[in-house]
């Protein structure tokens, strides 16, 4: 077996990662679902294995530091300092949440044949694989009550964008993505120190319980 | 001189967090607000270079955005000075819920409406698409702890969504961006360069549905921060529980900037020949943009998500003339920065309102007139101004837009325009001038802040608007002009 046929398993890992968020209910397990996916993640740029660019090496580098390492860290401190496992119900069960991941992958697999994708631009299943990793983002987002899932899910769905932008990282320099990876990674800070206030102020971290705003 | 624009504010932003003491802290404010205003004015006399390997590039198009914000920031930052001098050090009560609360350290404010500042700038002076989202989504990370500001219930709540709502949205422009990477992928190029003179020149390569694609998750994407509905559920709340002059920053130049972003993307469009699919949209979302906005002005009590709604349908405005094109995208051009001005301005002496009353409803908050005159005045001519009335500025840009529409057969389009310009104009009378007249409520006693900090700043945006309606200088047009040429060209 080549290296090159690593590619597939990777991604069907991805796709069964994408399917345990959403039937995971305790925020420990998710974090550490992140962390796998983030590792997969950096393994994505490097298809196919011939003639890998340095800046790209870097990338990879970066996106394992930061998916893999930092963010998993950040998120576990912010569970450990709020204590917050205790079941928050979130608006969408876990089984029809699963149910809606199942069908974002099936559209995807559908999409995938209708579109006309460049040649040689897509290694096999990776537009599913992005596009469902998207559609589980949005997902967790919109249904879950629990801000650090939510959090969780906004990441899932930066992992399926960066997924589709890793075959184009081939050409050009790494810094934009660079910048992109850095924002997002000061974009979960603020979140980590907002949801800290949130703990702070309502004693809980479930956004069911905002509801002062409203029309 | 883009690199030196850009530093300004950051170098500021570093040395106000690294300052202990307030006084110099607010000189620093102003005077790199003052700073960026004058070398944003002089770039029109002396056309910048372009800077960091063509990343920061200003074309006409940009520099006007460039100026309404750095003019409105400069107008919030002399506001700053009054309002942070006038709050309350330590713990206090929160009017609405009686909770205690205190600030977030001020320092951490100033450095945050820097940064704020930086990241709107970089929006404005870039061609490069990639750049321009780094930018986008540094406004939010930058501008959050300014909504964040007043530590209570209310803002965390409105900042939590904030984030998460602009984060999805921007993530979705970035989802944008990279199918238009696949759009224009050329397998035998060495780069896959955004920016747009590089996308024009392989305009003949792009695939059309990887662009429409693109260009939908742009627009929802950058949508969701601009304000358009249904993606606006975050704005009445941010914009009435920041700060005022948050709000009015938010308002008049964070809105814009979002904007700018589709405004890239319909360019890129326009290059491909693909401007009747992106028009087509932006005529759909003004459309409901503004009809939504209608629904929730009529019958409104809070007057700062009263402007925040207001500002949905402005915004929605905006989006139409870009739909309609031709000559609508000129009165566009020139309803942006009335629009700008006009809101900021209002949310400013909105500001002055809630320290004298203590209060967000417009029932509660009555008899302006007498409590404080010049805060009434301005709130009175702030309101004739958004609503379009002559002889504010908006009124000449409203009808530019419609006439435009008429003259290119939009029939149903103009009058679904007319209709809610005139419901909200109503809609917006009734709350607005109760709270002018009548009695003081007894309950208000403190004394109103009609200081030079608290009414200067928006009595010269109010100045601006009236003569923007009463006469527009050759220059101005010239400048209104060649911005409309860009969107209508595509560069």
């Amino acid at each position: 077996m080549t290296v090159a046929a690593l590619f597939e398993p990777l991604m069907i890992a991805l796709i069964l990662t994408n399917l345990a968020l959403l039937v995971t209910s305790r925020t420990g397990v998710l974090i550490r679902l992140m962390a796998l996916q983030g590792a997969i993640l950096a393994f994505a740029p490097l298809f196919p294995p011939a003639g890998v660019p340095t800046h790209l090496a870097l990338l990879c580098l970066a996106v394992f530091a930061i998916k893999a390492v930092a963010f998993p860290r950040l998120l576990s401190r912010t569970l450990r300092r709020i204590d917050a496992d205790s079941r928050i119900e979130p608006y969408l069960g876990e089984g029809l949440s699963a149910a809606a991941g199942i069908g974002g992958l099936l559209f995807s697999l559908w999409l995938e044949g209708r579109l006309p994708v460049p040649p040689g631009l897509f290694a096999p299943l990776l537009f599913p694989a992005a596009l469902t990793t998207i559609f589980t983002g949005l997902i967790l987002v919109v249904t879950r009550k629990n801000a650090l899932t939510q959090v969780i899910g906004y990441l899932a769905a930066e992992n399926g964008i960066f997924l589709f932008g890793a075959p184009l990282s081939r050409q050009g320099s790494a810094w934009l993505e660079l910048s992109i990876l850095l924002d997002v990674f000061v974009g979960v800070f603020v979140m980590g120190i907002a949801i800290h206030h949130i703990n702070k102020t309502f004693e809980s971290i479930d956004v069911g319980r905002f509801c002062t705003l409203r029309d | 001189m883009l690199s030196i624009l850009l530093l300004i504010p950051l170098a500021s932003a570093a040395l106000a967090l690294a300052l202990a003491a307030d006084t110099p802290r607010r000189l620093i404010l102003v005077s790199a607000a003052a700073a960026h205003f004058s070398l944003t004015i002089l770039a029109f006399a002396v056309p910048p270079e372009t800077a960091f390997g063509g990343l920061l590039d200003l074309d006409p198009l940009g520099h006007l955005f460039l100026s309404v914000t750095s003019l409105l920031f400069l107008a919030a930052s002399v506001y700053a000075v009054g309002y942070l001098r006038a709050e309350v050090k330590g713990q206090r009560r929160d009017f609405q819920e009686g909770a205690a609360f205190s600030n977030a350290p001020e320092r951490i404010f100033t450095a945050c409406l820097l940064v704020f500042l930086a990241a709107m700038t970089l929006v404005a002076c870039t061609r490069n698409l990639g750049a321009l989202w780094v930018g986008v989504e540094g406004t939010t990370l930058a501008s959050a702890p300014l909504i964040y500001f007043h530590r209570h219930r209310r803002s965390l709540e409105a900042t939590w969504k904030y984030l998460l709502i602009c984060s999805v949205g921007i993530a979705l422009a970035l989802l944008g961006n990279i199918l238009l990477s696949v759009a224009f992928y050329d397998p035998a190029a060495s780069s896959t360069s955004m920016n747009l003179v590089d996308l024009a020149a392989k305009a003949g390569i792009a695939r059309a549905p990887w662009l429409k694609a693109a260009f939908i998750c742009i627009l929802v994407g950058y949508g969701v921060k601009m304000g358009l509905a249904p993606m606006h559920n975050w704005l009445p709340d941010a914009h009435s529980q920041s700060p005022s002059l948050v709000s009015a920053l938010l308002s008049g130049a964070l809105l814009n900037c979002a904007f700018l972003g589709i405004l890239r993307a319909h360019q890129v469009c326009v290059l491909t020949g693909l401007e009747s699919f992106s028009q087509e949209l932006l005529v759909v979302f003004g459309l409901i943009s503004m009809v939504t906005a209608t629904a929730f002005i009529v019958g409104q009590g809070d007057y700062k998500r009263l402007l925040a709604y207001s500002s949905v349908e402005h915004m929605g405005i905006l989006a139409l003339s870009v739909g309609v094109g031709g000559g609508a995208v000129f009165g566009g051009m020139l309803h942006l920065v009335c629009h700008s001005l006009a809101k900021g301005m209002l949310f400013l002496v909105s500001g002055n309102i809630l320290a004298l009353y203590h209060t967000r409803s417009c029932y509660d908050a009555r008899g302006m007139a007498r409590a404080m005159p010049v805060t009434a005045a301005l709130w009175t001519a702030g309101f004739l101004a958004i609503a379009g009335s002559p002889p504010f500025g908006l009124f000449v840009s409203e009808l530019t837009i419609l006439t435009a529409m008429i003259r290119q057969g939009g029939l149903v389009i103009a009058c679904v325009y007319l209709a809610c310009l005139a419901v909200i104009f109503v809609g917006m009378s009734v709350p607005v001038l109760r709270m002018v007249q009548g009695p003081t409520p007894p309950a208000v006693t403190g004394k109103a802040r009609e200081d030079f900090f608290a009414v200067g700043p928006p009595l010269v945006l109010a100045g601006l608007v009236l003569t923007l309606g009463l006469f527009l200088p050759e220059t101005l047009i010239r400048i209104l002009a060649q911005a409309a040429g860009v969107v209508i060209r595509g560069l």
